[in-house]
């Protein structure tokens, strides 16, 4: 079932020349993992506010769940089923108490109060920091942090959770600890997740991967299908995951591998048993 | 430096004082505050000490932090002290001096009346969680809200400063390290010198600030913030039989310093 759909989505700043967004359209399914890959300024985090209504189109539509989100009576009804996670997990806590942050959001919702325990603890078991309930958020690592700030959202029961950028601030293992998460939370849950970044590593497990320059869509597809493009892929200033540029540059050495390799495992094995001949 | 404020902060316990409702607290405070100024006697400011000390002992809160939210007042404290030694008029303490037993007797007074203050008022934050605070003072306040008063505005905004003190106090020492690795210099010099060098660490601090709280902004819009209409809480808070004996007891306490007052004690 369609979840997200853009229809022809122009996007200006106000006062600013340049379109930010140039005619997007696309649609998202229910229950996917999509990836929107680009590099600082392809529109990719514009792209990411218009889907729970905090940018409008300047023209065209975007409809999330059935909704128009120009539509202002729908406004929490779209932001309650679109979940929205930024960059700096700092600046979307708002409580001194890890599970008083979690209840933020079904507070502001209006839930009663024994639900809105149940949804806490809930949220927190999800992301794995039930145990950290009590403690003050600035004395979690910026892993731990962020996954306040992914259970903060998902104590509104979204339907699709949107990821602006979440790794960006993490060191590697606080990284892997909220890809993992978010992974899990698509996998096992059923949720529908967009997850915005330039690191290639983390699209590696996606269903489908969006890339983004000035403010267009330029490719779309598989990860295996994108990444093996390689060369579409450095024009935009991305580089490919190191399976395939190292897969890559045997090819032009005269090997014919096939691009759709990305764990390393097999890639391991693959180039093995090429020599091994 | 900077990790020695203490305003605001909170020292989770368990004790009976933490599990008084934040309500009860508050308007402890009160009474304990308008008891303070209406002493004046040495037997009157005897009870409050007594009553001070009795409460911080059942808090379980550390003399020493107590003692530590005082440092920045110690200049305030100093001037109030000397002005109070010498500018008082009275029998001299040796004749031909300015030192008079009243002026002595009004600077004990008067010193110990702000340190009461305080370390009672900073009982309060210490031992109630920011966000119990703001809810108990905005139900208290609710009935200004008839008077088109931003009640929830505004204790929304005060939990909100008191949740971003650690994290601009983080970023405060990280600029300055920044610029010290620039060759700014924070320690020597005149007054006048030291403030301008805190020019580069506040300009950048601004900046900043102003967009976290864009951010943030945005954030909580994510997250269905409409103002609070139709606001519930997760933590309900609860009177008990605990809260209406302190109030009584309070209430017994102030009762007793006006008493106190009234006789001439």
């Amino acid at each position: 079932m369609e979840i997200i759909r853009f229809d022809n989505v122009h996007f200006k700043y106000p006062g600013s020349e340049k379109e930010t967004l140039r005619g997007i359209s696309l649609s998202v399914e229910e229950g996917t993992f999509v990836a929107v890959l680009g590099r600082n300024g392809s529109g990719k985090s514009s792209l990411a506010k218009h889907m729970n209504a905090i940018l409008l189109p300047s023209s065209g539509r975007v409809t999330v769940c059935g909704m128009d989100t120009a539509d202002e009576d729908r406004i929490l009804d779209i932001r309650r089923n679109v979940g929205m996670v930024f960059q700096n997990p700092d600046n979307q806590i708002v409580a001194n108490v890890v599970e008083d942050d979690v209840a933020f959001a079904p507070e502001n919702l209006g839930v009663p109060s024994d639900q809105i325990r149940r949804r806490v603890d809930d949220a927190l078991t999800l992301v794995d920091m039930f145990n950290f309930k009590t403690h003050a958020p600035h004395l979690l690592s910026g892993g731990q942090k962020q996954r306040v700030a992914i259970a903060g959202v998902l104590a509104m029961r979204p339907k699709i959770i949107v990821l602006d950028e979440p790794t960006a601030m993490l060191d590697p293992q606080g990284r892997r600890d909220v890809i993992s998460t978010v992974t899990a939370l698509c996998r096992e849950n059923g949720m529908t997740v967009i997850l915005i970044t330039h690191h290639m590593d983390e699209c590696v497990n996606a269903d489908r991967v969006i890339v983004m320059a000035d403010g267009s869509v330029v490719k779309d597809g598989t990860p295996q299908s994108v990444f093996s493009d390689v060369d579409t892929m450095e024009k935009h200033g991305l580089s490919a995951p190191e399976t395939v540029k190292i897969l890559y540059d045997l090819n032009r050495s005269g090997y014919s591998f096939s691009l759709t390799t990305l764990d390393v495992q097999t890639c391991a094995e693959k180039i093995a048993e090429a020599l091994g001949k | 430096m900077l990790k020695d404020i203490t305003l605001g902060q909170y020292f989770p316990g368990d004790t009976i004082v933490h599990r008084l409702d934040p309500r009860t607290k508050i308007i402890l405070v009160l009474f304990y505050i308008i008891a303070l100024f209406t002493a004046d006697s040495w037997v009157s400011y005897g009870l409050v000490l007594v009553v001070s000390v009795i409460c911080q002992s059942l808090s379980r809160i550390r003399a020493k932090n107590l003692f530590k939210g005082l440092k920045p007042m110690l200049v305030i404290i100093t001037l109030t002290a000397v002005l109070n030694i010498f500018y008082t008029t009275g029998t001299p303490v040796l004749p031909g001096w300015i030192i008079t037993w009243e002026g002595i007797a009004r600077a004990i007074k008067m010193v110990l009346r702000i340190v009461l203050l305080i370390t009672g008022t900073f009982l309060l934050t210490y031992t109630t969680s920011p966000i119990a605070l703001t809810d108990g003072l905005e139900i208290l306040l609710n009935p200004l809200k008839k008077l088109k008063v931003p009640i929830h505005e505004m204790t929304m905004m005060m939990s909100m400063a008191l949740r971003f003190i650690p994290t601009l106090i983080e970023e405060t020492d990280k600029i300055m390290s920044a610029q010290r690795a620039r060759g700014a210099d924070f320690e020597t010099g005149s007054l006048v010198r030291r403030a301008k060098a805190l020019i580069p660490v506040l300009v950048p601090l601004f900046v900043s600030s102003f967009r976290r709280a864009d951010e943030l902004a945005v954030a909580m819009e994510c997250r269905c913030y409409h103002g609070g209409e139709g606001r519930t809480r997760m933590k309900q808070l609860k009177m008990t039989s605990a809260d209406i004996t302190a109030l009584i007891l309070g209430a017994v306490f102030l009762a007793a310093v006006i008493v106190i007052r009234r006789l001439g004690f």
